[in-house]
């Protein structure tokens, strides 16, 4: 995926190399290497524990990698620190904020730290509450805030020095969705009008769909695949590769098992008591798997042909899912799948 | 990066703490609460001297059989019972039928002590031998058992002489009262304090608790407030900002020094005012010797940062730390009476430096010179522990 380096090398914002962190005997990143274009929204998507956090910390100098570097607007992250924390900005799952301080106080504060004029520091603050709607509340202690007023707090944070990347890491992890919604529209607001170079790292098929230029799959401390979305669907949707969604009135586990047993089947995944998602290959598939279905005495009910989802294109290239291995707790992301299905129909 | 710049974010993050715990209300009343409660209990639990315990219940049996009709050495020393004990309130006396009453009284907790007068007691004296008095004591209250002997001793002792005086005068009545004293006490003791007045208890653990709570609130502050920082997030926030490690650091110190400050200020304010207590040297010096004491506990505080990963492993390492060092470095009891194996272990801790330093201040009116001991081995301890945490701390930060 770095053939071209050449012609990238001036234009990129960010390049990795070999960049990896190992906890104790513990692979959190292995060896990946990619390089973010200026002005664009780079996504990193994967499962909990895929090391897309820790990958973002390396990159934001908050936890030094153990082998490989990787360079920020050409300033080394471990060498060069401090000029590299004067670019970028980071809005983390966790709130960072202070709530016995109010809004205006927070943002003082951590602006303060960047040695901002006074003068231009109060007036940037100003703007950036204005921005997110919550000048109304400047005054008030940040302990008070709705999570979804928090979260635009954490985002203006990173903004105070008007960095050129922003690191976001699952900016919309327990967030309602209408929240989610306001931080992702803001996100490429900034990205399209401030040309901030965005980095995102996020569990959300959707949310990487929706957002992303490009999208970096990691699986197990690896990039398994980086392209845009566009391109990384047609991994699987090329002329060979069908994607077919099956209600069946009598799905028996039994029936699920023929067809996962066919040459054809890539994949097959039950989508509830009566939908069957199936993936298949070759010029004869389609009838293959109604032949197969219909000698066990299945009844198709209906049958149609899907566009693929990146769920289909991680599942395509790992051969899991993301839901079995991540945080089942958040509820959007349980009802991804349909939502999507919906969106794309 | 300048130190200017480097001091002026350190000030920022100080700030920053000490408005959080302005805003915390429920904080500042335990900030008040908690020295109030340790002067007052430890206060009023250890006696400043023997006065403070009164009214103890005791018993007396009086068997004298007398001499003749005479039963004048029993009744003397009654009545000189009676008078020292309305003097001090020491006792509440009652009487007694017999020594096995008493000790079914103290057996059933209604009487902490008895005396007996045993039937030969004017015979014996009258006929120019010594007299003898039982005490009874409950032994499973050594401390009040001890009291009590040592107050009867002190009656005893007193009466006696007044006795042996009446019988030199009666033997050689050319003999006046004062030369009377000067034959049956040849050696008399007078004590003489190195400041005028009596300090009590208080005075010696006002500046053990002041020099104890100023330091620890560094050494155990620290570390909670920093990991608790890590565990919110809040610490990513500073550590992305362009500034040196160090004024984080620094930042955090100066805040809970001024925490630990407010609280010593309290703490004085409660020893001066509601007990008693003087302030023989000068005050300037307290709170010189309280930073030094604040500057060699740093870098214990550091080195607990470092290897406490949250905030639960940060306040069990400072407890484990905290409760020897209350203990063994002579803030509630002299360092004199341990065992001499923990006299050693105290050697060690700068908190019996700064406390010993502190109270040759407060309670001595001791000068630089006086302390100059404590104050080099307080400095040298500072140094050597910073030097050893500022690279722990810089790797704990880039891990």
């Amino acid at each position: 995926m770095n053939e071209g380096d050449s012609q990238l090398e001036t234009e990129s914002t960010i390049a990795v190399k070999n960049l990896t962190k190992t906890f104790d005997d513990f692979v959190a990143v292995d060896s990946i290497s990619f390089d973010v274009k200026k002005g664009e929204i780079f996504g990193l998507l994967g499962p909990n524990g895929a090391g897309k956090s820790t990958t973002l910390r390396m990159l934001s100098t908050l936890t030094r990698p153990t082998k490989g570097t990787a360079t920020i607007g050409g300033h080394d992250i471990v060498k060069n620190d401090t000029e590299v924390r004067k670019l970028i900005g980071i809005v983390s799952e966790k709130m960072i904020m202070y709530n016995r301080l109010t809004a205006r106080e927070n943002l003082w504060f951590f602006g303060s730290l960047f040695n901002i004029p006074k003068a231009v520091l109060t007036k940037r603050i100003d703007e950036l509450l204005e921005l997110v709607q919550l000048t109304k509340w400047k005054n008030a202690q940040v302990g008070t805030f709705s999570t979804g007023m928090r979260q635009r707090m954490n985002v203006i944070r990173a903004l105070l020095n008007m960095p050129q990347v922003l690191f976001l890491d699952e900016p919309t992890l327990g967030l309602d969705p209408q929240s989610s919604v306001e931080i992702r529209d803001f996100v490429k607001k900034l990205n399209r009008e401030n040309k901030i170079t965005i980095i995102i790292t996020t569990h959300m098929m959707v949310e990487a769909d929706l957002l992303c230029d490009r999208i970096g799959i990691m699986d197990h401390a690896k990039i398994v695949a980086l392209d845009t979305s566009t391109n990384l669907k047609k991994l699987i949707s090329g002329k060979d590769t069908t994607i077919l969604s099956l209600e069946i009135a009598n799905l028996t586990s039994e029936l699920i098992e023929t067809v996962r047993a066919l040459e054809c089947a890539d994949s097959v995944t039950q989508e509830n008591s009566a939908h069957l998602k199936v993936i298949v290959h070759g010029d004869e598939a389609f009838d293959t798997v109604i032949d197969a279905i219909r000698k066990k005495n299945g009844k198709i009910n209906s049958m149609e042909n899907l566009q693929p989802t990146l769920e289909d294109v991680f599942l395509h290239i790992t051969g899991h899912q993301v839901r079995d291995s991540a945080d089942q707790k958040i509820p959007i992301e349980r009802h991804g799948p349909f939502a999507q299905q919906r969106r794309i129909r | 990066m300048g130190a200017k710049t480097l001091l002026s974010h350190s000030f920022r993050i100080a700030w920053k703490d000490l408005m959080e715990l302005f805003r915390n209300r429920l904080g500042l009343v335990l900030l008040i609460l908690m020295p109030l409660f340790m002067m007052v209990m430890v206060g009023f639990i250890y006696p400043s001297n023997g006065n403070s315990i009164s009214n103890l219940p005791v018993a007396l049996v009086n068997e004298d059989a007398g001499y003749g009709n005479s039963t004048i050495a029993s009744q003397t020393f009654i009545m000189g019972l009676q008078q020292i004990n309305s003097q001090t309130g020491m006792f509440v006396l009652s009487n007694a039928s017999s020594m096995s009453d008493i000790k079914d009284r103290v057996q059933r907790g209604d009487l902490d002590g008895g005396i007996v007068i045993p039937s030969n007691f004017t015979a014996s004296i009258l006929s120019g031998k010594q007299g003898t008095l039982i005490i009874v004591t409950d032994q499973s209250n050594p401390q009040i058992s001890a009291t009590i002997r040592a107050v009867l001793s002190g009656v005893f002792d007193q009466m006696g002489t007044m006795l042996a005086r009446q019988n030199v005068q009666m033997l050689n009545p050319a003999v006046n009262a004062s030369n009377s004293l000067a034959i049956v006490k040849p050696y008399d003791v007078q004590t003489e304090g190195v400041v005028s007045g009596n300090p009590s208890y208080f005075d010696f653990i006002a500046p053990g608790i002041m020099a104890m709570t100023v330091m620890m609130s560094v050494m155990t502050g620290l570390p909670v407030a920093i990991s608790q920082e890590k565990e919110v997030g809040t610490l990513d926030g500073m550590m992305v900002a362009p500034i040196n490690r160090l004024s984080i650091i620094l930042g955090k110190t100066l805040g809970q020094t001024a925490r630990g400050l407010i609280q010593g200020v309290i703490i004085l304010a409660l020893a001066v005012g509601l007990f008693g207590v003087t302030i023989h040297g000068s005050i300037l010096l307290v709170f010189g010797l309280l930073l030094l004491g604040v500057f060699s506990f740093v870098g214990i505080g550091i080195v607990i940062t470092s290897f406490a990963k949250d905030q639960e492993t940060a306040t069990m390492l400072m407890m484990t730390l905290m409760f020897p060092m209350m203990f063994l470095s002579g803030v509630f009891f002299p360092i004199q009476q341990m065992p001499w194996y923990m006299q050693d272990i105290s050697k060690v801790l700068p908190l019996t430096y700064a406390s010993q330093a502190l109270r040759k201040v407060m309670v001595l009116g001791a000068e630089i010179p006086a302390i100059s001991t404590e104050l080099t081995i307080l400095i040298v301890f500072g140094v050597v522990m910073t030097a050893i945490a500022l690279p722990v701390f810089k790797r704990m930060m880039t891990r």
